[in-house]
């Protein structure tokens, strides 16, 4: 059976991939973000997962206002890495899990979360850029991913609660599927961060922590948090933080398993306009 | 059931929500079509003509020609919309971000190093912080 070894969480800010993609990596501005992932990297190569399944949200880059799906699974073969208005970035094709992503979408509907399913789109930064902090530069991504897009652009956006929810049905659809594969699941966007208005700007550094500490020791407590306190707390962007809910649900310990044990923990203020968050839990072999 | 109205008290910051969305939905359309190289050769040819194109309100248009984020926002623009413009200018989301707080670039990114903008004073309208000014309409 398919199983889910770890969870992986990290802001998706797309400065960091033009810092990536341009070489700054190595500036004193970035180095600090960059090594925030140094163990990440090691970490990954030696976990190796056959498949990512990777919560991201896009930013008016395939999903206009022509349509706004709530949740949107990605059941094609493969994605393109979007322009976004400066040119793709410079990255490889996202090769999708068709017939895992088909699984997960049956079952999760049955459990009355109703999904939009998507064969054909593009990526933007809040797929990509993740993927580029954890493998770096490759010529191929090591595994498939994946895409599932959440609206955190325009209110209301799904809660905390429908978020943790929705991971707890994704992760019994994985654990259910025949095959013998190793599965991450990623949580994306965030941490603190507002990108419009008198008030961008905002960082909140302890509400971050506390975030932090609660999605580690309980996450249950945390799915109770009302949308508005994101908001107002952790700026108009930081709505983003619900997706990382949909990863955490999806970890044994909800379902009644072993805590996950918490292996690497980071935060750093800040890249362009927004505070880095990064962890990773794994479960229990 | 329309969202808490605690939402509308954050100072400094526009609520994208559907009614926002509706009053907006030609205004972020037409920034959608700047993701297409030939569009933003257009617009950049002849903005007004290009903006004439769509069924835009005569204020959403003025307000794109002065490159007034803020009253784009208050119109009903959203910002990962709105960032399309910002792109074919050629600046970055921090330069974009920057411009609708009244500081000078330069000042905005020295706040950022320092820990950026803090959350005391600024939850709620009539508090103290720095990001009461009300947006520029």
């Amino acid at each position: 059976m398919a199983r889910i070894t770890s969870s992986l969480y990290t802001s998706h800010i797309p400065a960091v991939g033009a810092a990536f993609d341009l070489g700054k990596t190595h500036e004193d501005y970035w180095k600090p973000v960059f090594a925030g992932y140094d163990f990440t990297k090691q970490w990954e190569k030696a976990h190796n997962p056959d498949v990512i399944f990777l919560v991201y949200n896009d930013h008016a880059t395939a999903f206009s206002l022509q349509m706004i799906p709530t949740f949107a699974i990605m059941t094609g073969p493969e994605f393109n890495p979007a322009d976004e208005g400066y040119g793709a970035r410079p990255v490889p094709t996202v090769i999708g899990h068709p017939e895992l992503a088909s699984h997960i979408a049956s079952e999760v509907i049955q459990h009355d979360f109703d999904l939009t399913m998507v064969n054909e789109i593009d990526v933007d930064h809040g797929l990509t850029v993740p993927l580029s902090c954890v493998f770096g530069e490759v010529k191929q991504w090591p595994c498939k991913i994946i895409p599932f897009a959440v609206n955190v652009v325009q209110h209301p956006v799904p809660s905390g609660a429908r978020c943790f929810a929705l991971g707890q049905a994704i992760g019994n659809a994985i654990r259910s599927y025949p095959e013998d594969l190793n599965v991450q699941i990623w949580g994306t966007g965030g941490m603190s961060h507002q990108l419009q208005g008198p008030r961008a700007g905002l960082i909140n550094k302890e509400w971050d922590n506390k975030f932090l500490d609660l999605l580690i020791d309980d996450p249950k407590a945390l799915a109770k948090m009302p949308n508005i306190d994101y908001v107002r707390e952790a700026g108009s962007e930081g709505i983003e933080l619900v997706m990382w809910l949909i990863a955490r649900g999806a970890m044994a310990d909800v379902a009644g398993g072993p805590k996950p044990k918490v292996v690497h923990r980071f935060y750093h203020v800040p890249a362009s306009n927004t505070a880095v968050g990064h962890l990773i839990l794994e479960n229990a072999a | 059931m329309s969202l808490d109205k605690e939402f509308k008290e954050i100072p400094g910051t526009v609520i994208f929500d559907a009614e926002q969305s509706r009053k907006g939905y030609w205004l972020n359309q037409f920034c959608m079509s700047l993701m297409k190289a030939d569009n933003r050769n257009k617009f950049k040819a002849n903005e007004r003509a290009y903006l004439d194109e769509w069924k835009m309100t005569e204020e959403q248009k003025q307000a794109v020609l002065s490159r007034d984020l803020n009253r784009m926002m208050a119109l009903g623009g959203n910002i990962y919309f709105l960032s399309k413009i910002g792109a074919t200018d050629g600046k970055s989301f921090q330069q974009m971000a920057g411009s609708m707080t009244g500081m000078s670039e330069q000042d905005y990114r020295a706040m950022m190093i320092k820990g950026g903008r803090k959350i005391d004073g600024n939850r709620k309208i009539g508090e103290d912080g720095d990001a009461q000014r009300p947006a520029k309409d």
